[in-house]
């Protein structure tokens, strides 16, 4: 199987190096023909601003969109998941909108406001996951063919799957615990199978 | 919920990379640069360009022109405070600046001791010539490290310089036998646990970007191809004739610092970069990079 992670800017190649531990190869995408043969898509953590400028200036919005619509899983962290959204708070910023959620961009402040915490996700099993907040956005809604995955202990939304899609406000690609890598490479095995 | 942690400081600057960060003065500055892509801007009174030819001593911005630029972007702002000056940084922590730069740019406040930075909860990213100074810097708290190149030139050749030396060192370490390897913590002046970690891991345990002296599209992509993990550009950008082509120029070559018809692409056209000062005509006293230890 065959990953790439959007490499305009950002953590991309946390996410890459993982996924290769996981033994996958990996597609580092800056360009639409870097997309050719993958079986998932990982659009990492940085600026959103700047990554939705870099994938418009090379003409990435279009392949990625066509890429989830063939069903191929697309996960989005922080940044990321700005970018799945259809609603950005506030922002006019171009989006690939490919996922029925809203989100608030840097709903915590500033960098002074970033934090690390334990999460409960039901869905990776029962112990907890250790979760990184890095200028983080929150959702603030979410459709209704969307399951939310993962709650802050106060209850508000930091991460959401909606079948192909998953969304997660927090860094995984920052910590050792690799089950949402492994989740997302099973959402990808599953759609090639 | 634990705020301040090492791992929220670092990581911020793992956000960052492949990213350019851009010196302005002004909200408008710091406006031209979100929309040329920029991933963060270094809020500052005068470009190191202009610090150069003012002279005299060089102190943290004005608050409130720092205050001006957060309010006009949404991403995130650095500010520089002096070597050694940890009040300067505890104002701009006050204030919530996203990252400090304890700078070489600006006057040292003390010749001996940098800031001791594990004491603060915001980031600090610091410049080093060679890797016994980035670790020194890391020890401290630093949670970024850049080459410090020589800021306000236009000159690229001591980044370059400072790159290849972080990079040959830590290749050495890298291919030293363990029994060798406290000699050359010692050598270096870095500390043993430092120097273990970076010859297991083979780089930095922090980001590490490039600074000082970068001014057009093809210095950028050569400060990445040569190991950086992205580029801050300081004077170059607002001493160019067209602000606004060079700084989109300047972000797309980094992401595609490896691609050489790209970078052909977005070369063309800019206009002057801005001027460029040979570092051998600089009087020794008013070197920049050999501030700091």
């Amino acid at each position: 199987m065959k990953i790439g992670v959007l490499a305009v800017q950002g953590a991309f190649a946390e996410h890459a190096s993982i996924l290769r531990s996981l033994g996958l190869e990996v597609v580092e995408v800056r360009l639409p023909s870097d997309l050719a043969g993958l079986d998932g898509l990982i659009i990492p953590g940085g600026e959103s601003t700047t990554i939705g400028k870099l994938m418009d200036a090379y003409g990435l919005y279009a392949p990625v969109k066509d890429l989830a619509a063939r069903g191929k899983p697309v996960w989005g962290t922080c940044a990321g998941m700005i970018m799945l959204a259809k609603d950005i708070e506030g922002s006019d910023q171009p989006r690939l909108g490919l996922m029925d959620i809203g989100v608030n961009r840097n709903a915590f402040g500033r960098q002074a406001d970033s934090f690390e915490v334990d999460l409960a996700v039901p869905a990776l099993g029962t112990s907890a996951f250790h979760a990184v907040f890095i200028r983080a956005p929150l959702l603030t809604s979410v459709g209704p063919g969307v399951e939310v995955l993962a709650r802050l202990p106060d209850g508000r939304m930091v991460a959401a799957e909606q079948a192909n899609l998953l969304a997660t406000a927090f860094h995984p690609e920052l910590t050792a615990d690799v089950r949402f890598h492994d989740h997302f490479v099973e959402l990808a095995r599953k759609r090639v199978s | 919920m634990e705020t301040g942690t090492s791992t929220v400081k670092r990581g911020l600057a793992q956000m960052l990379k492949g990213g350019v960060i851009m010196d302005v003065v002004t909200p408008e500055h710091a406006q031209i640069a979100q929309e040329a892509g920029a991933c963060a801007v270094m809020a500052l009174e005068r470009v190191p360009a202009d610090i150069r030819k003012a002279g005299g001593v060089a102190r943290m911005s004005d608050p409130s022109i720092v205050q001006a630029i957060m309010d006009a972007v949404t991403i995130p702002v650095m500010a520089k405070a002096r070597i050694g000056h940890f009040v300067e940084a505890q104002v701009l922590q006050a204030m919530g600046v996203d990252y400090i730069d304890e700078s070489e740019v600006l006057t040292p406040a003390d010749m001996q001791h940098h800031i001791w930075k594990q004491d603060f909860t915001v980031p600090f990213v610091c410049g080093a010539r060679n890797l016994g100074e980035a670790l020194r810097r890391i020890s401290e708290g630093a949670a970024m490290i850049r080459t410090k190149g020589e800021a306000g030139t236009g000159n690229v050749v001591e980044a370059v310089t400072h790159m290849r030396a972080m990079t040959s060192e830590m290749r050495r370490l890298v291919n030293m036998p363990k029994d060798e390897l406290p000699a050359a913590a010692k050598e270096m002046g870095a500390p043993i646990e430092l120097v273990l970690e970076v010859a297991n891991a083979g780089k930095l345990p922090v980001v590490n970007f490039a600074a000082g002296g970068v001014a057009t599209p093809a210095d950028a992509a050569l400060m990445m191809q040569l190991g950086a993990d992205g580029v801050f550009v300081g004077s170059g950008i607002f001493k160019s004739s067209n602000p606004p082509a060079y700084a989109k120029a300047i972000v797309q070559a980094v992401t595609h610092f490896n691609d050489a018809k790209i970078l052909a692409e977005v070369s063309k056209g800019l206009g002057e970069a801005m001027p460029g000062l040979e570092i051998g005509a600089i009087p020794e006293d008013q070197l920049l990079a050999s501030r700091g230890w």
